[in-house]
């Protein structure tokens, strides 16, 4: 039902662009304004989450550790898993964001028919969560053709790896059928793992069809229909050059992939899909486990009520005078 | 309650119900044994906390202010310009489900209200709808939910069904931390006097009488003394630790359970004859009587509040700096808290070992160092004698606490402290130590005995990997460093591995250390005959 929810939104933002773009011919509206409106509430959108991020405060230091602490001399510490030290975090860090360390951990875990809990190695999500974002980075790489004069050396670069294969003209992309096939995975796990699927918000369900309303789009555009390529550029660097030109022969599936990605876009700061900047504002990640050896300042400490040693001793006075305790105050 | 039958608790679901999670409707009635009484009246009354009355949650009105709501809201958004953790893992969470079955609670009971994200969800889908723009315009499509009275005691049942062991935290790819979640969802909770008692009543004893126990000065005193006298049977040597002594070189804090109940007591004069052994100057304090702080379980401000006594008595006795006991979650309070809250401790010198002349500088600002780590040194360094063979009869193996494990990381140091005093000793299965440690599930204030379902039910994984080395090795002594642990471990494994007992990894220092002057000992500390291979060779 709420699978169902998020994908009657998709396919309602489709029928706009077709409407939109396709029958009606608002082709400045698509290619211009929606484009432009999106990656201006992107900008402002994300920067307003992380200054809200970061404008409370980590009044305490707690960095969840998940190896041996630096303590005695003999004993080896893991920098890598128990960080001490600001590099230790950095290489820390540079893990869980490059390669997802944390989810490499994954169990699954069963109770046996015999009543025995079993736990067992589950790396399918980290593996469908890793083809996914490094395919989506490439891909974004890759789009940098349409947006740079000359074509930077490292966009031809990543293309020959990513087409390494040349399996089809035009040459098959690797990143294209990964992040397919992930998105897939993500989607098929959501719905068919019954936990899963009871934890599942219809935001959950959207962003991935989202994603893929954006991945198949692209595909079909580049092995399908064919799309002008000049005509795709010609527009782009208009765009980025603030000097914007709507070419007349680029075709309608191109209007549906660039509003699904504006709509992508303009999404992203209000969702879960920020995760991409809270991830470097963890407190339980980003932290070096050194609290004993450097005093962590919370800046609105407060002050609290106590119970002073010469009001419990007065409270017990005669009680201890009676088992012998020495007093400050005789 | 009738204690339900291993067959009974066996049968786990992990399958979701048909009904939707958003539903908050909890039956109390039904639930009785998984859930914690409420605070006393007097307890809240004598901590100046709000709203103290008599209630009970199986009752349909709980007795709230009237403007419970706005008290909750207003509380909410001060926490949120507060804690960065509680934004963060409140809005990044994608519910990929990797912490789903990582929670203690959840694989005990099958609840999905236990798996760590649905946890969460309680209070992010009220943060969804009344802080973020999209709920407030898509309310429940965006998944937001209305904060009503029935959602308010949904928070009461899993909030205080969580102990805060932050297993799922090791598994989640951005760190979200429900202990985290749960503590800021309790301080709201005790905005408008919902907390239970089993938390308050040691909050408040701990305030007044320096300890969780409410023991008073001359009642601590005669329980040490009580204690040495046991060890003067056993040993024949007369040990008499001072009590508010200045000018001692060392404070030593200890978890109050360990002063007051077997198994904790054997631990306590493991350490008495470890400093007897070295001749360490000391002194214990009945002020600063308690190791543990259950203001973690409260608010941040109670933390604050307990955890006041530690550095202000070692200021008052001109100590030189601080040692602490076998504990879990002090030690979470001491290693990330203390210096932060109490601090700076610019009054008290870097732990210098007495004995062996190490600088502990991995402690240099809060100054407070853990016996494991102090007694790694002692043995290395070569400083005590061992006779492991006293205990031959045991075969052990090691419970990593939760706190220590994952909010320190000494992993390693009790380790080499068993290896060195005992011959035998196993590993549980690798996805239940270490940082990946379960909870013996009554952590955080939940191990009383009318939540006793739970507590079996959330101990389970732990019981499960002691029943396996219990059988493939003979294991019949599961250690630990924590108090709780040690007060709810045997009621665990009494219930699940009755053949397996509970103790402090110092209790076992305490069997092995060959003391100067002392008899040939007929007993070790727990009273079992020495040298009994035959019952270690028998199990």
């Amino acid at each position: 039902m709420r699978a169902l929810t998020a994908l009657l939104v998709v396919a309602v933002l489709l029928g706009v662009v077709w409407l939109g773009a396709g029958v009606a011919g608002w082709h400045a509206f698509f290619g211009v304004a929606v484009p432009y409106a999106a990656v201006l509430i992107f900008l402002i959108g994300i920067v307003w989450r992380v200054v809200t991020w970061a404008r409370s405060p980590v009044p305490f230091r707690i960095p969840t550790t998940c190896g041996q602490q630096r303590s005695l001399d003999w004993i080896p510490s893991s920098t890598l898993e128990n960080p001490h030290d600001g590099w230790g975090v950095t290489r820390r860090m540079a893990l869980e964001v490059l390669l997802f360390r944390s989810l490499f951990r994954n169990t699954r875990t069963e109770l046996t028919p015999t009543k025995r809990l079993v736990y067992e190695s589950d790396r399918y999500l980290w593996v469908a969560a890793l083809a996914f974002h490094w395919s989506f980075l490439v891909i974004f790489l890759r789009h940098l053709r349409f947006f740079l004069q000359p074509v930077p050396q490292l966009v031809t670069f990543l293309e020959s790896v990513d087409g390494f294969f040349q399996l089809a003209v035009p040459t098959l992309f690797l990143s294209d059928v990964l992040i397919l096939a992930a998105l897939l995975y993500l989607l098929g796990r959501r719905l068919l793992n019954r936990q899963l699927r009871y934890i599942s918000l219809p935001a959950d369900y959207f962003a991935l069809f989202l994603l893929l309303a954006v991945a198949i789009t692209g595909v079909l555009m580049r092995y399908v229909t064919k799309v002008d390529l000049v005509a795709a550029k010609e527009l782009a660097m208009g765009l980025v050059t603030f000097s914007p030109k709507v070419p007349t022969v680029i075709g309608t599936p191109f209007y549906i992939h660039i509003f699904f990605v504006s709509v992508l876009f303009a999404y992203f700061p209000f969702s879960k899909l920020t995760h991409m900047a809270g991830i470097f504002l963890s407190p339980t990640r980003n932290l070096a486990n050194n609290n004993r050896k450097r005093r962590h300042v919370n800046p609105w400490n407060p002050e609290v009520e106590v119970h002073t040693y010469a009001q419990w001793e007065e409270d017990f006075h005669d009680k201890l005078v009676a088992a012998g305790i020495p007093l400050d105050k005789e | 309650m009738a204690e339900k039958t291993q067959q009974e608790l066996l049968q786990i679901r992990y399958t979701p119900p048909r009904r939707d999670w958003m539903d908050p409707s909890v039956d109390f009635e039904a639930r009785r044994g998984s859930w914690s009484y409420p605070a006393a009246g007097k307890n809240l009354t004598y901590l100046g906390f709000p709203n103290p009355r008599e209630w009970s949650p199986a009752d349909e009105d709980w007795k709230l202010p009237d403007n419970w709501r706005e008290i909750i809201y207003e509380g909410f958004r001060e926490r949120l310009k507060k804690f960065r953790s509680l934004r963060v893992f409140l809005d990044t969470c994608v519910r990929c489900g990797a912490c789903a079955d990582k929670c203690q609670f959840f694989l005990g009971s099958g609840d999905p209200k236990n798996m760590p994200v649905l946890r969460a969800e309680l209070l992010r889908s009220v943060y969804r709808r009344d802080f973020t723009t999209a709920g407030k315009i898509l309310g429940g499509l965006a998944g937001g939910r209305e904060l009503t009275p029935e959602v308010l005691k949904e928070w009461y049942y899993y909030f205080y069904q969580c102990t805060e062991c932050r297993r799922c935290s090791v598994f989640c790819p951005y760190g979200i931390d429900t202990a985290e979640i749960t503590m800021i969802a309790r301080e709201l909770m005790n905005l408008v006097g919902l907390n239970i008692n089993w938390v308050m009543e040691p909050v408040a004893n701990c305030d007044r009488t320096g300890n969780h126990l409410g023991i008073q000065p001359h009642t601590f005193k005669d329980n040490v003394e009580f204690l040495c006298d046991e060890l003067a049977e056993i040993t024949g040597l007369r040990i008499d630790p001072p009590i508010n002594k200045k000018g001692a070189e060392i404070l030593f804090i200890v978890p109050s359970a360990d002063y007051f109940a077997d198994p904790g007591i054997f631990t306590f004069m493991g350490y008495l004859l470890l400093f007897e052994h070295i001749g360490l100057d000391y002194t214990l304090s009945a002020y600063a009587s308690e190791g543990g702080n259950f203001g973690l379980f409260t608010s941040h401000d109670t933390i604050k509040r307990l955890n006041y006594k530690m550095y202000a008595e070692a200021k008052r006795l001109g100590v030189k700096w601080i040692l602490g006991g076998e504990c879990g979650h002090m030690w979470r309070v001491i290693h990330q808290y203390m210096d932060t809250m109490n601090g700076p401790a610019d009054f008290l010198e870097v732990p210098k070992s007495p004995v062996t002349g190490t600088v502990f500088d991995h402690t240099a600002s809060t100054k407070m160092l853990h016996i494991c780590e102090f007694t790694s040194d002692l043995i290395k360094n070569g400083r005590l004698k061992f006779d492991p063979s006293r205990n031959d009869r045991y075969r052990v193996t090691f419970h990593d606490s939760c706190n220590p494990a994952r909010g320190m990381g000494i992993l390693e140091e009790p380790r080499y402290v068993l290896k060195s005093v005992c011959n035998h000793f196993y590993e549980m299965p690798d996805n239940t130590i270490r940082e990946q440690t379960f909870c013996c599930g009554g952590g955080a204030g939940l191990g009383n005995d009318e939540n006793m379902e739970m507590r079996l039910r959330g101990g389970l994984p732990r019981a499960n990997a002691v029943q396996y080395v219990h059988e493939k090795y003979g294991v019949n002594l599961l250690t630990c460093i924590c108090a709780i642990d040690r007060a709810t471990l045997p009621t665990l494994m009494d219930y699940w591995v009755p053949e397996v007992g509970v103790s402090g990894v110092h209790e076992l220092v305490g069997n092995a250390l060959i003391m100067e002057g002392e008899n040939e000992r007929p007993t070790d500390l727990r009273g079992e005959p020495i040298g009994d291979k035959e019952a270690a060779s028998d199990v």
